[in-house]
This record gives C-alpha cells, structure tokens and sequence, in this order.
C-alpha cells in the first residue's frame, strides 16, 4: 500500500512538473510579442547564448569530422570504395551528428549558463525585484533567452556540420590521398538537400526549442538556494541530453525511410 | 558585460557564419548546386523487368545525362513495368524509335536507363512511347542460364 502511494504521488509530481513547465512555455511564446519593440534584449542574449557558445562547436565540428574520415577511411579502403569517403562523412554529419552533437555541447555550454542564471536571479530575488517594478521577468528575462536560444541552435548545427566537412576533407584529401574531385562529386551526386540537408536542420531546430525550454524551465523552477541552484543546473544538462537522444530517434524514424 | 557595439559586431558576425554555413552546405555539399531545374518532357516506356530501378535514377544517351526516371509503375493488361521518363526540354531531338535498356553503374552500382539513338526523322514529344526496350540483367538469371547451358554441353 505504502509502495503504491509513493508511486502515485510520484506520478503525481511528475504531470504536475511538466504542467508547470508546459504553462510555462505557453507564456513565454506570449511573451515574444514584446521583442519586436525591444530587438536589444534579444542581441544580448544572441551574443551569451551563440557567440560564446562557438569556439567549442567549431573546435567540435573539425576533430568529429576529422575522426569520421580517418576512421571511415580505414573501413573503406578495405573494399576499395575510399571514393564514398565524402559521402559517408557528409551524409553523417548532415543527418544525426551535426545536430545532436551541438544538441549536446550547446545543453552543456548554454543551457547550464541559462539555468544557473535565471536560478541566480531568483535566489537573489532580482527576479521578485522586476515583479515589484511591475515587470513581468517572463516576458522580460525568459522569453529573449528563448528565442535566442531557438535561433541559435541551427545556425551553430550548420557550423559544426560545414566545418566537419572541412575536416574531413583535409584527412581524407589532404592527408590519406583521396581524389580532391572525388570526394566533391560523390557528395554532391549522393546527398539530397531537401532529405538530408533539410531534415537535418528541421532536427537542429526541435533541439534548439526543447534545449532551451528545459533550460529556462529549470532555473525559472529551481529552489531559490545555492543547492538548489546547482541542482537545477545538473538536471538541464542530464534532461537535456536524454531528450535530445530519444527525440533524435523519434525524428530518425520519423524522417528517414 | 561588452559595450554595446563589439556585442551588435559579433552577434552580426555569429548570424553571417551560420548562413554561411548552411549555404556552404546547400551549395557545395549537397546536390542543389548541382540540380537542374530546367523544364522536363515526359515519355513513357514498357519494360518487362526492371531490376531495381529506383525513381530519379538517370537517364541517359552517350554516357550524358538527359533527364531521370519521374515515376515507375504496373500494367495490370500487360504485366509489365511502365516507367515514366522525364527529359529535359532543351533536348528535343532524340528519334521517336530510340531503344530504351536497363543498365548498371558497375557491378554492384545503381541501375540507370540508358537510350540509343534510332534513325527515325520525328522526335520524342511529350506523352509519346518508346516502343523498344530490354530489361534490367538479373544476376540470377544469367547464371542460371549460364549453368544450364553448361550442363547442356556435358550431356551432349
């Protein structure tokens, strides 16, 4: 009986949990309407949530696209097929590595800086402060933090993927001497824009939303402790990874037939 | 916190890299660069055995592409495979007794159809057929019949 209670109200918790989050989600979406007059707010965080975050993508999206070659080449060059090289380092990066590995370093990079922002200020009670003013913080503090968040993830997914190409490209061309005009060519004969080029980036964009969501949620959510912070900070790196893994199946199967 | 200039510079310099990107990726990677997009004509043509023929694979004269396969579908009268061709409109010349085969890119490669030309005076136009084609080569097939002939011998 005991054992059932427990599992009911965890049960409980948990729809409760995602209602929050879900009504949550709902006033920021309204709250966007508010960034067509002040464009700033979104530049700021445009700057905190992507510039920062591209020095990992980009150092991330080369050595990823460099190991797929060397290691794709070793592979290939057994059955003397080095000539799909290109393909198979491109179609890769484009389809589930350009958009879930930046998923990932982004939920590592930006998210955790978002959650443990947002937790701070409520900790601070900077956030009470803004109320006491007669601002609203969602409007003012979550909502440019999400879309900016949403915008950015694409565009980092495309850099890591282009520069993947661009390492792989120098392994596979410049250093195990594959056909400079080869590895173009394949590519450009295999790889579908709307396919995989689209899909890819339709993926980035579902990632960038959720990421972020779970990202404000958290540290809008969080205890307004420094235990509570740094707990709110953990979970959006672990919900955010497990989301990203499960919806990229989910997207996947969907997407690829 | 930056000064507001380097922050509007760098999130300018963030967008341009990303676009720059996706159309590095559109462009050079992927196959939009190379797509032609130029007004197609559609022929029909019957075959017995298509292999595995997949719709958009080339088709070809002299090693030149000229359109690719738009649809492929059953004849319920005839049994047979109807494969739907689309050329591209600045080719408007190919003889209306062009023969239509199944070819393969290698051994293990893609199917394509390739055409020959025939000596006919009147061109293919839109909706017209291609009356005589070969079908695909079934790996099978061959050394099925390699094998009986083989054994034809022996008993001889």
């Amino acid at each position: 009986m005991e054992a059932l209670a427990r599992l009911g109200a965890g049960w409980i918790r948990a729809v409760r949990h995602l209602g929050r989050a879900l009504l949550l989600l709902l006033r920021i979406l309204e709250g966007q309407s508010e960034l067509l007059q002040r464009p700033r707010l979104l530049l700021e965080q445009l700057f905190s949530v992507g510039v920062l975050t591209v020095l990992i993508i980009a150092v991330s999206g080369l050595f990823v696209g460099m190991v797929l070659s060397l290691q794709g080449y070793y592979i290939l060059s057994q059955f003397a097929a080095e000539s799909a090289l290109g393909v198979m380092v491109a179609a890769s990066l484009l389809r589930e590595l350009g958009p879930v590995v930046t998923a990932l370093l982004f939920a590592g990079r930006a998210g955790s800086a978002l959650t443990a922002e947002i937790g701070l200020m409520k900790a601070t009670e900077q956030l009470s402060g803004l109320e006491m003013m007669a601002v609203d913080p969602v409007r003012r503090v979550l909502a440019p933090r999400f879309l900016a968040g949403f915008l950015a993830m694409p565009l980092l997914a495309a850099l890591f993927s282009a520069l993947g190409v661009l390492g792989g490209w120098f392994v596979g061309v410049g250093l195990l001497g594959v056909d400079d005009g080869t590895w173009w060519v394949q590519m450009q004969a295999r790889i579908d824009w709307n396919e995989d080029l689209a899909n890819g980036v339709i993926k980035s964009l579902v990632f960038g939303f959720v990421c972020t969501w779970i990202a404000v949620f958290q540290g809008y959510n969080s205890l307004p402790t420094s235990a509570g912070v740094s707990r709110a900070t953990t979970r959006t790196v672990v919900h955010s990874s497990l989301a990203v893994l499960g919806l990229d199946f989910v997207l996947t199967a969907l997407m690829f037939k | 916190m930056k000064t507001g200039k380097t922050v509007e510079i760098t999130v300018g310099a963030f967008v341009a890299a990303g676009l720059l990107a996706l159309f590095f990726l559109a462009m050079k990677v992927s196959n939009l660069g190379t797509l032609d997009t130029s007004d197609t004509y559609e022929v029909v043509a019957h075959f017995d055995n298509i292999g595995s023929l997949k719709v958009k694979a080339p088709v070809t004269m002299a090693g030149v592409e000229l359109g690719r396969v738009a649809s492929i579908g059953f004849d319920q009268e005839r049994y047979q495979a109807v494969v739907k061709l689309a050329i591209y409109k600045r080719f408007d010349r190919i003889p209306d007794d062009t023969y239509a085969k199944i070819l393969t890119a290698g051994l293990l490669g893609e199917q394509y159809v390739g055409l020959d030309p025939g000596g006919s005076e009147t061109y293919l136009k839109e909706g017209s057929e291609i009356e005589i084609t070969q079908s695909a080569m079934v790996l099978e097939e061959v050394i099925g019949q390699f094998i009986f002939g083989k054994a034809r011998e022996e008993s001889k």
